[in-house]
């Protein structure tokens, strides 16, 4: 290919990508990536790419975002496709269709992927001047509109016989896949031409997605959060077995001086044997209070949906669900009764979580919670509130607050919004955090550290 | 070990292994930057069985470590013959301490475990150690000296080094998340589930005597089945169970009824198997 100093210099800046999308990559990873790359040569691209996957990462949910950087770092090219002159726009967009279609028809990935190239070539430009100029995979997607080619490819499909019997109403959703594949591919091809117009250090930083784990509930799209929901039960395992290991460490150590001073009776009141404390096996009540109004929905349901998954690490969980209403929702959450999907949809349609008006009202629901369920916390409880604080100008209702915290055994607060915005605008935050404990939680990143460490053991 | 990469898909082949273009890169990898290869991916993929093909290929013997919880350094390393020390000492009545110490402790009457038997061997090895994620922080400490230098110090007799380096494997099922410091000295290699192209090979490979057709059917079933939301979706052995079971009922196509009574054999969860019926327009289970 080129140089090895050029190919040090791409392969260091594709590492300080991924450094800056939180991957620890040290410099031994570094060195045996260039030993893998020169033991694989550059001749291939897909070789290249697994060789380097497998000596930088460290797991699975890494991934996506190192397939980002590497298309953009080590880009199967450079420049425009060496097509004949382009044809007018809009004969250019039927042909493409055509063979499009065609090309999903008969799930030749190859040929795909060269006609997202060519899309993104013929469709996706935009601007003249230099500066202001682009490549937009919305634009491309927007003409070319990829999903409408659905009922043709499948009739297509069909009229050859390729689908006959029980697998035919598999059909439908197989070719909604290619078609997904497809826009995948014409989003990459995209950044690769932007990377080449802006720069790839830039954009390998802005316009590569974060790992799941580290993306904002506030700010998580439809399909992110479907992907962090995937993540719920291998999180909850990982939880289970760091709780039991705290568990296991907390039942030795601590000193039972009382028992220890009545067994140094019989030596004469020299303690030669110190007696550990006991510990009781009572496993810990746990209350959920959770905000699921719009804005933070998408936090409160994974949230929900990780707790249910912790459930047997627990005596008892009540799960209760507000807007300015509370009601109690255990119930919609029992295992495997829980469709992760429709679950925020559900409690909604349901419970009676609102009254008069549709916006959270913390006051009225906690003042509510405190009156009508006081009886479900008790001195074992941890209660765990899931919110943003936000009150909409609303009074906060610290009487409440102080009530349920001088039940309960402890009261966490946990709050998606960054620390930073706390306090600013409607929000309660500060007011709330002088009686709670609370925690920013802004990603699941974030809540998998904070429950190992809070939770009750 | 290998020549290329293709050599290593090749030669896999050969064994019954049908290996993505990812597994052959890293296990070629693996072999020639000399590095343990750390597998994770779901259950039933064919982690174990990597290691089983590796190990036939090269030749090599195959040395096995099933971690679990509670493994220790005497399960894991090695552990001396206390029986047979004891035995010694009480035979040799007349001896002084010095000579009855040098004797007892020495290679007669130490207990090689994998780890150890791994490092120690002249002939080609492959270490597998099994599940990980199962064993205790504390194990971890323990490879950590083994996978980076390929060595063991026993007090008594002082640090023993491979002559020759096994190819190690270890699996995980991510059940708990291993040291950084672990991961830091592998290659890591997922697994996922394979392409349906691949797993089409896999299954016709596995369960000779199926119909083309019938295989493509089932592949793409348990694709679509991947798809959904279950609570624990089909793996590659699910696929090929399935695949046997057809092929005793002497089936040669897939229709409603087929699918509706032999769901089980796939999903393990009732209500994933409700679910997939109701996606699959299966007449009520």
């Amino acid at each position: 290919m080129t140089g090895t100093t050029e190919v040090a210099a791409r392969l260091t800046g594709l590492v300080a990508a991924l450094r800056a999308h939180g991957l620890r990559i040290g410099t031994g990873e570094t060195v045996d990536a260039a030993e893998a790359a020169a033991a694989l040569g550059f001749t291939d691209r897909a070789l290249l790419r697994e060789g380097l996957a497998a000596t930088l990462l460290h797991s699975a949910d890494q991934r996506r975002v190192f397939d980002t950087v590497f298309d953009l770092y080590f880009p199967y090219g450079v420049g425009a496709p060496e097509a004949g002159a382009p044809g007018p726009a809009t004969a250019d967009r039927d042909h493409l269709r055509d063979r499009l279609a065609a090309a999903l028809a008969d799930n030749d990935e190859a040929l795909t992927a060269r006609l997202a190239i060519e899309a993104v070539d013929g469709l996706g430009g935009y601007g003249s001047s230099p500066g202001a100029d682009g490549w937009s995979a919305y634009q491309t997607l927007e003409r070319l509109r990829p999903q409408t080619l659905l009922a043709r490819v499948r009739d297509d499909v069909r009229r050859r016989g390729g689908a006959a019997g029980f697998t035919d109403r598999l059909l439908e959703d197989e070719v909604r896949r290619r078609i997904e594949v497809f826009r995948r591919l014409v989003v990459v091809e995209a950044r690769r031409r932007v990377a080449e117009r802006r720069g790839r250090d830039e954009i390998a930083r802005r316009a590569v997605a974060p790992t799941a784990d580290r993306v904002d509930f506030l700010y998580a799209g439809r399909d992110r959060l479907a992907e962090l929901r995937r993540t719920v039960h291998p999180l909850a395992r990982r939880l289970a077995t760091r709780l039991a290991a705290r568990r296991r460490r907390a039942s030795r150590g601590a000193i039972d001086l009382r028992r220890t001073l009545r067994g140094s009776l019989s030596t004469g009141g020299v303690p030669m044997r110190p007696v550990l404390r006991r510990r009781r096996p009572a496993r810990p009540e746990l209350v959920l209070l959770c905000d699921v109004s719009g804005s933070v929905s998408g936090f409160s349901d994974f949230t929900m949906l990780l707790v249910q998954a912790l459930h047997d690490q627990f005596s008892k969980v009540r799960v209760f669900a507000f807007v300015n209403r509370v009601d109690e929702i255990t119930g919609l959450l029992r295992h495997g009764a829980a469709d992760p999907e429709g679950l925020g949809a559900r409690i909604r349609a349901e419970a009676t979580l609102t009254g008069w008006h549709g916006s959270s009202d913390y006051g009225t629901a906690l003042g509510e919670f405190a009156e009508r369920y006081e009886a479900a916390v008790g001195p074992r409880t941890t209660v765990f509130v899931l919110g943003d604080a936000r009150t909409n100008m609303g009074d906060p209702n610290l009487a409440a607050v102080r009530r349920i915290v001088a039940r309960a055994r402890r009261v966490h607060w946990l709050n998606p919004e960054p620390r930073p915005q706390w306090g600013t605008g409607d929000s309660a935050a500060p007011d709330y955090a002088e009686l709670v404990a609370m925690h920013e939680c802004r990603n699941a990143h974030q809540l998998g550290a904070l429950i190992s460490r809070i939770l009750p053991v | 070990m290998f020549t290329s990469v293709d050599d290593v898909s090749a030669r896999l082949a050969g064994t019954g292994y049908l290996a993505s273009p990812s597994v052959a890169t890293t296990v070629f990898l693996a072999d020639r930057l000399g590095k343990p290869l750390l597998v994770e991916g779901p259950a039933g993929v064919g982690k174990t069985e990597l290691a089983k093909a590796v190990a036939e290929v090269a030749g090599a013997r195959l040395v096995r470590l099933q971690c679990y919880e509670g493994v220790d350094e005497s399960r894991a390393l090695y552990e001396w013959n206390h029986a047979k020390q004891l035995l010694r000492i009480s035979a040799g009545r007349d001896e002084t301490w010095d000579e009855a110490r040098t004797d007892v402790f020495s290679e007669e009457f130490l207990l090689p475990r994998p780890l150890l038997t791994a490092i120690r061997g002249d002939e080609p090895t492959v270490l597998l150690i099994d599940e990980t994620d199962k064993a205790d922080v504390e194990v971890e400490g323990l490879l950590l000296e083994v996978l980076s230098d390929f060595q063991v110090t026993v007090p008594e007799l002082g640090t023993i080094t491979a002559t020759r380096r096994p190819f190690v494997v270890l699996t995980s099922n991510a059940s708990r998340e291993l040291s950084e410091a672990l991961r830091r000295r592998c290659l890591f290699l997922h697994i996922g589930f394979p392409e349906e192209e691949l797993e089409r090979r896999i299954v016709r490979l596995k369960v000779p005597g199926i119909d083309a057709a019938l295989a493509e059917s089932v592949v793409r079933v348990v694709g679509a089945l991947r798809a959904m939301d279950l609570r624990k979706v089909p793996s590659v052995a699910e696929t090929i169970d399935w695949a046997r079971t057809l092929l005793a009922l002497g089936a040669d196509a897939l229709d409603e009824g087929l699918v509706r009574d032999t769901l089980g054999v796939i999903l393990k969860h009732q209500d994933d198997v409700l679910k997939a019926a109701a996606k699959l327009d299966l007449d009520a289970v």
